[in-house]
């Protein structure tokens, strides 16, 4: 799993069945700190996320159909699986 | 899934009969604004894409997955959909082609 921040939604009709009704969220990936870290992706929502918010991502088939909790969407590879509340870092610094 | 723009088609006669039916695209990848984030790559097609067409695509094995062919090919990029939008928090949308759907939230 990895930190990320939902900057964008995608809106797609077009698109392969699997993902039908999948909500579909851009996030770039953020260090503890909440600095931004490498390219953004994509991520099929699983917990009612909303830009801004700060979130948990998997980047993992197994782990992502898991998150949206049917197995038989074998082509889905990427979830947001977690929002956010707090990070505490050990010497005491805060994420935004 | 990355987000990327159709540049180009490719033409292969002689593939794999896993690949037979199936159009093959040039996609560069892009960022949520439609800068350009690393370098092109072909994909397979499962969305009725075309040039100039902001798509996102799957790479990596669920990619195979998408393949009507079967599951078990060499398939490693493959174009989920067709973007209508790209909604930016504070910024234009890109999408479609040319860009539409603009809005801010």
């Amino acid at each position: 799993m990895t930190l990320a921040r939902v900057v964008a939604n995608v809106v797609s009709t077009e698109k392969h069945p699997h993902y039908k009704g999948q909500k579909i969220l851009v996030v770039q990936p953020v260090d503890p700190e909440g600095k931004p870290k490498g390219r953004s992706l994509l991520a099929v929502d699983g917990v009612q996320a909303g830009i801004g918010d700060l979130v948990l991502v998997v980047d993992e088939g197994g782990s992502a159909r898991a998150v949206i909790g049917d197995e038989s969407l074998v082509t889905i590879r990427t979830a947001i699986c977690g929002i956010v509340d707090r990070v505490d870092i050990d010497d005491g610094r805060r994420a935004p | 899934m990355k987000l990327g723009r159709v540049i180009g088609r490719v033409v292969c006669t002689q593939k794999m009969e896993c690949f037979d039916g199936l159009k093959l695209l040039l996609v560069q990848p892009v960022d949520e604004n439609g800068k350009e984030a690393g370098a092109a790559l072909v994909a397979f097609d499962t969305a009725r894409a075309g040039e100039g067409d902001l798509v996102f695509f799957e790479a990596g094995k669920e990619a195979a997955q998408a393949n009507p062919n079967g599951w078990f090919n060499p398939g490693d990029a493959a174009i989920i959909g067709i973007v209508d939008a790209v909604n930016v928090a504070g910024g234009p949308a890109t999408g479609g082609k040319p860009a539409t759907g603009v809005s801010r939230t």
